[in-house]
């Protein structure tokens, strides 16, 4: 059977779980081969394992991690080159989407981002997106080259296989080309102790009808366990920060459950929304928008609603 | 300096945005179609550094006929000049041929700092400024929350997941700005009237010494099997918040759907 490469997403060897949804997409295609940059592999083989990755290559190349995205596409081209995979599976962060790019470019071939389904097809990878703030689903398919395709978080449900991955040092040559662009300065993000935005089960999401108070919002969120969104309103306002932007210029997110409160559903916020699974909205107008997009609604002040379904939740749960 | 924004003519994403039946390409030319507000703050920030030491704007775009009006609105607010690649053989192209074309025509234009926005808001790859900076063999700095041009320096700030990072590099460069980046000016009367003297020249694809099978639908890489419409959702519960019934009937909501 074939190689299908799937580039690790992790930190110092945790592995997301992103990765291990890309995993599974790799085994409909052939056999998963993890390519892992950076420190951390003894770590992540668990989890790989877990997920089925047949072996591993692991490029500790201190240029890699040290600049930006230009090196990480010249090692996936090498490693492309030796192992001649079928399809290449990068997770559809904003890195991963550039890595791909210049990956595209360096190989010939074709690529498709955003993909939130994958299948074998006779030809190679069939990929599902979701187009123009999600009202169409386009099937493709990569004509050219090795196809590239870069998952959204959620594409699929991570299965265990459980296999023991060997770990093959690989060495890369690092152009001074792709080392021109440097970060000089990292500040990392206080942790929220909340899920990840694009990976949680449930978001609880504010908007400009908070009025700037986003304490209903996270008391409500933390009672269901679950991650906070913004709308851009909100954002823009500064009573939210950027990284938590649900909507076109913000976060594509795809829960099981997703509460927006005080948010009137612009196709700019739904873009990143509507392929939510179930959809609950506090809005204090009847009018709004978002009410068109939902399975359940409540036309009342959130700054009311949000806290009392707080405590009755937790009183529940308790 | 040169300073070139690459801007994307795209469909109203208030308007009906929809695929034409018959090659499943996104229909252009039947809906109203506008300069990708994204791409705005592409041209202010090019405009900025304009008006902080010495620089020219020229607005690029590849697209059909009606993208003259990207153009065009660029000038409005304020760029020097404009080139429209214009070609039968572009519809269709894909990302990887789109870079291509681009990637000629800022080598002809010879420019200093490239501009992009974070996306288009059609396709919205995101990933058209990492391939031109890998067909030109520049450095990129992309998504850049707040950008500074010092001299030869460009440093941008870029708010990720789990950092917000300083990032440098030297010109020549490409740059992309996210809609954090700035507030986009609107055209003055003074510079609408100043955009219709402006120069504006439409290049071929034999212009950028590109055969026409390099790029468009025939050659894209990637194919379009299948587009379907998202049936609508169906209608759901809406109930009116009374003293409190809106907190229990949403609580009994998500008790039944299992979300407690
Ligand atoms: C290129 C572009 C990209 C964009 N990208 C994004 C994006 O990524 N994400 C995004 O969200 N937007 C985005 N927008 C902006 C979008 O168009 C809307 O302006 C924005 O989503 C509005 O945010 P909002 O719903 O919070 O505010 P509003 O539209 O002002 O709505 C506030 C809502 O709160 C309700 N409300 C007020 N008080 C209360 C109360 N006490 N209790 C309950 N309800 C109350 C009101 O009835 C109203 O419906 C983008 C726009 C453009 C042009
Ligand atoms: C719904 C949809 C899905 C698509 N999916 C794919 C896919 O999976 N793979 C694929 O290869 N193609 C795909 N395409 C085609 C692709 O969008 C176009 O080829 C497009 O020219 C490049 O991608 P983008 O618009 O997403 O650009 P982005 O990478 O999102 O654009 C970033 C920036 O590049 C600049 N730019 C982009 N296009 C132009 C232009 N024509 N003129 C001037 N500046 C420009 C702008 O500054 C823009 O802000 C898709 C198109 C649509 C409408």
């Amino acid at each position: 059977m074939s190689n299908v490469l799937v580039l690790v997403d992790h930190t110092a060897g945790k592995v997301r779980k992103t990765t291990a949804e890309l995993l599974t997409i790799a085994r409909r295609l052939g056999e998963p081969v993890a390519v892992f940059i950076g420190d951390g592999v003894q770590e992540a083989l668990p989890a790989l394992g877990q997920y089925g990755a047949t072996k591993v290559i692991a490029l500790t190349n201190a240029d890699l991690t040290q600049y930006l995205v230009a090196p990480k596409a010249e090692a996936l081209q090498q490693v492309a080159a030796k192992v001649e995979p079928a399809a290449i599976l990068i997770a559809s962060s904003t890195e991963g989407k550039e890595v791909a790019a210049r990956l595209a470019v360096k190989l010939d071939s074709g690529l498709i981002t955003d993909a939130v389904d994958v299948v074998a097809g006779d030809g190679g990878p069939v990929t599902t997106q979701s187009v123009f703030a999600g009202n169409y689903t386009v099937q493709a398919k990569v004509t050219h080259g090795t196809p590239i395709i870069t998952v959204k978080p959620n594409a699929a449900t991570p299965e265990a296989a459980e296999t023991s991955p060997e770990v093959e040092e690989f060495d890369v040559t690092i152009s001074d080309a792709a080392k021109t662009a440097r970060i000089t300065e990292s500040k990392p993000r206080e942790a929220t102790g909340r899920p990840e935005l694009t990976e949680a089960a449930i978001i609880v999401s504010g908007g400009r009808g908070t009025g700037g108070d986003f304490g209903p919002i996270e008391a409500f969120a933390d009672s269901l366990g679950a991650a906070v969104g913004a709308s851009r309103a909100a954002v823009d306002s500064g009573w939210y920060p950027h990284a938590y932007q649900v909507g076109q210029t913000g976060k594509t997110v795809s829960p099981q459950l997703y509460v927006a409160a005080g948010i009137s559903g612009a196709i700019q916020h739904r873009a990143g929304m509507q392929t939510s699974k179930t959809i609950v909205a506090v809005n204090k107008d009847e009018e709004a928008p978002i009410f068109e997009l939902v399975d359940f609604g409540v036309v009342g002040d959130l700054h009311k609603v949000l806290p009392a379904a707080t405590e009755e939740v937790t009183k529940r749960k308790a | 300096m040169k300073i070139v924004v690459c801007a994307k003519f795209v469909p109203d994403a208030t308007a009906d945005r929809r695929f034409r039946p018959e090659d499943s390409t996104v229909d252009r030319a039947g809906v109203d179609g506008l300069l990708s507000e994204l791409d705005e703050y592409a041209v202010e920030t090019a405009l900025t550094v304009k008006e902080a030491g010495d620089a020219e704007v020229t607005i690029l775009t590849v697209g059909p006929e009606q993208a003259a009006d990207a153009v065009k609105k660029g000038l409005q607010m304020g760029a020097d000049a404009g080139v429209h690649v214009l070609d039968d053989a572009i519809h269709g192209s894909d990302a990887v041929a789109t870079s291509l074309i681009l990637s000629k025509a800022l080598a002809k234009l010879e420019a200093d700092l490239v501009v992009f926005g974070m996306g288009s808001t059609d396709g919205g790859m995101g990933v058209v400024p990492a391939m031109v900076s890998e067909r030109l063999g520049l450095p990129a700095v992309t998504l850049g929350s707040e950008v500074t041009v010092d001299g030869q320096t460009v440093r941008i700030r870029r708010d990720g997941d789990t950092a917000s990072d300083t990032i440098e590099g030297t010109l020549p460069l490409v740059l992309s700005v996210s809609d954090q980046a700035n507030e986009p000016r609107y055209p003055s009367f003074k510079g609408i009237m100043a955009a219709k003297k402006k120069p504006v020249e439409t290049w071929s694809l034999a212009d950028l010494e590109i055969a026409p099978d390099q790029v468009g639908g025939a050659s894209a890489w990637t194919e379009v099997v299948e587009v379907t419409a998202r049936p609508p959702r169906s209608a759901g519960t809406i109930v009116t918040d009374d003293n409190g019934s809106g907190a229990s009937e949403l609580v009994e909501f998500l008790s039944t759907n299992k979300f407690l």
